[in-house]
Formats: structure tokens, C-alpha cells, sequence
């Protein structure tokens, strides 16, 4: 069955918190497109672990810092 | 727009393109008798080998476009369009199978030649089809998670 990602990130907001950078600059610090960066900000894609660590390393913070996850109690109806 | 989906949308329009120029070719050349007695071999070698050509000559021509424009970041292919590329040839695959098992029962059935050449060309023709909006779907909307 067909479902979009539960991956949320923050990005957009740590990228304005790092001099405002761009979308093409990330992309280029982590070898990925500029349309990779924005699918990944928009929820569209979830990236791989490694492309995961890549961006946290790009602004110095933990992985859980980039991306969270719903746990399975804020998923209960 | 990155270079690997550009290049999807092109190849999307060349497969319909070339395809229906080749129905149309062999619809008029047919001249209304037999289907089974038009000369569809010229036309089915012409309109794959076009269709290849010009995916080749475009594909170049995108390429260059985006080195112009000096766009580093859309240049190559990264891990999503990999994952996007191996998705719609999953599903453009099932179409493989399906022309080449209909060509199976059709030689065994002893059909004309002619039924047996276009149901593989007509599978061939559905399974880009079948790849490249599946692509272009995962581009603009995302992959689907399982």
C-alpha cells in the first residue's frame, strides 16, 4: 500500500540558521541535486541513512536533530 | 527540474511519438486490405532506431543545457534518482513479460509473423510508457513507501 513518508526534518530551518544556505549549496556538500534537498524538505523522499548522517555532519548536529519520527503513541487514534 | 527527470519526459514524448507514427505508417500502407500483408518491418526497424537516436541526440542536448547554464546541482544522477529509476523499471517490467509470453503462445499457435513482431513492439512501446509516468509520478509526488 502506497503511503507518504512519516520522516519529518528541520532543514529549511536549520539551513537559515547556518548563514541562510541554499538548497544547491547542501546539495552540493552532501553529492546529491538541488531537487533531492527539496524533496527531502517538501517530505517527498526519505533519504538514505548515509545521506541522513551526511546533512546532520553539513550543520554539526545529531541525526535527530535533522529528522524525527512519530513514536508509536502519537500514532494511536 | 533535474537532468534525469527532464530526460524521463523526453523519453516519455519520443515513445508515444515514435509509436504512433509507426501505427499510422502501417495503418497507410495497409491502404485498407490485410493488416497481416503491410510491409511493417521497415517501419518497425525505422521508428525503434529514430526513437533511440533521437533519445540519444536530446539526452546530449539536455546535458549540455544544464552545463550552460552552469548548474552544478542538477547535473548527474544522485541515490534518489537510482531509487526512482530501479521503481519504474519494476513497473514498467511487467509489460516485458506479458509481450514476451503472448509472443510465446502466439508462435506456438502458429500465428502470422506480423501479430507476433507488434504484440512484442506494442509491449515494448507500453512498458516505456508504463516506466516513465511512474517516474515522473515519483519525481512529483514521491516514492511510494511500502
Amino acid at each position: 500500500m502506497v503511503r507518504p513518508t512519516r520522516v519529518t526534518n528541520r532543514i529549511r530551518t536549520l539551513r537559515f540558521e547556518h548563514s541562510e544556505m541554499t538548497q544547491a549549496d547542501l546539495a552540493k556538500r552532501i553529492g546529491a541535486t538541488r531537487q533531492t534537498v527539496i524533496a527531502i524538505e517538501q517530505g517527498k523522499y526519505s533519504p538514505t541513512l548515509e545521506m541522513a548522517f551526511q546533512i546532520a555532519s553539513v550543520f554539526g548536529v545529531p541525526l535527530d536533530d535533522v529528522f524525527q519520527y512519530p513514536t508509536s503513541l502519537e500514532n494511536t487514534p | 527540474m533535474g537532468f534525469e527527470e527532464r530526460n524521463t519526459w523526453a523519453f516519455l514524448v519520443i515513445s508515444v511519438v515514435s509509436y504512433t507514427t509507426y501505427v499510422v505508417l502501417v495503418l497507410r500502407s495497409a491502404a485498407g486490405g490485410p493488416l497481416v500483408d503491410a510491409p511493417y518491418q521497415q517501419y518497425l526497424l525505422g521508428t525503434i532506431g529514430a526513437a533511440i537516436l533521437v533519445a540519444i541526440v536530446v539526452s546530449i542536448g539536455i546535458r549540455i543545457a544544464i552545463a550552460v547554464r552552469d548548474d552544478d546541482a542538477e547535473q548527474g544522477a544522485d541515490q534518489r534518482d537510482r531509487e526512482i529509476s530501479a521503481f519504474g523499471s519494476r513497473m514498467g517490467q511487467s509489460f516485458m513479460v506479458i509481450g514476451g509470453v503472448a509472443a510465446m503462445l502466439m508462435a506456438m499457435a502458429e500465428w502470422d509473423w506480423f501479430w507476433i513482431a507488434n504484440v512484442i513492439y506494442l509491449c515494448f512501446a507500453l512498458s516505456g510508457l508504463t516506466e516513465s509516468i511512474a517516474r515522473i509520478a515519483a519525481y512529483r509526488g514521491g516514492l511510494p513507501q511500502w
